[in-house]
């Protein structure tokens, strides 16, 4: 049996599935909000804040922020694990995306709250 | 024959890319610039809710070069979009075929371009 210490390999069906799940939700959000845009043209102020002041549309942002998340880490996941051969600098590359998400999602979250 | 003596072709100038094929990469690639473009997206999307933001942002947007660079920000979305519809029809079963392959990567070329042009439409 194969020896996986971090627990971060051989999970590509459940990584395949969060790719799925994420893409899903984020297309369904950008569908809506595409909506929104074209039944309001002419956008003013009050509309736009208003729009994210609704708690339903707040709760969905927040989950698609958290999708995009794991969806971006993902992507650049495999990107990196098929062009970098150093594990090291793999390994750091990984990390610093990830933090780098994170402190992302953490940000969409503040915006979202101040609202 | 061990692993240092297979023989090795990684000039892309000599390797022949079928339709499906540039799709894909494209796919990467724009996945990963809408990665970089997370940020600004985030920063964006906070100065549109502060109410000098929004103002500013929509004289800045009657200017034809802020409309221009926030089309070509779309591209590699709708790219990424289109194509990652094709990635999940594809889970379904639906054009997995070599034939079928390739009529939906051209399919996803021609609805990129026509979404493409219907952003440009609607940003004017």
């Amino acid at each position: 049996m194969v020896k996986s210490v971090l627990s971060a390999n051989h999970k590509g069906l459940r990584d395949w599935m969060i790719q799925r799940v994420s893409a899903i939700l984020m297309i369904i959000y950008t569908i809506g909000l595409c909506i929104y845009f074209l039944t309001h043209p002419a956008l003013s102020f009050s509309q736009w804040h208003q729009l994210f002041s609704l708690s339903w549309v707040k709760i969905f942002s927040v989950l698609f922020l958290l999708s995009l998340l794991f969806h971006a880490f993902l992507g650049v996941w495999t990107i990196f694990t098929d062009y970098i051969k150093s594990f090291v600098l793999r390994c750091f590359l990984h990390t610093f995306v990830l933090l780098m998400l994170m402190a992302c999602f953490i940000w969409g979250l503040m915006i979202l709250w101040s609202v | 024959m061990s692993a240092r003596s297979k023989p090795i072709n990684l000039n892309l100038f000599t390797i022949r890319f079928p339709i499906p094929a540039i799709l894909s990469i494209l796919h990467r690639l724009s996945g990963f610039a809408l990665f970089l473009f997370i940020p600004f997206m985030l920063w964006l999307f906070n100065f549109s809710l502060t109410e000098n933001g929004f103002a500013l942002l929509q004289k800045m947007l009657s200017h034809f070069f802020m409309k221009f660079i926030l089309w070509s920000l779309f591209i590699p979305f709708c790219l990424h979009f289109i194509a990652g519809i094709r990635h999940l029809l594809m889970d379904v079963q639906i054009g997995v075929a070599l034939k079928t392959g390739k009529i939906t990567a051209i399919l996803t070329f021609v609805s990129v371009t026509l979404l493409i042009i219907l952003v440009g439409i609607w940003l004017w």
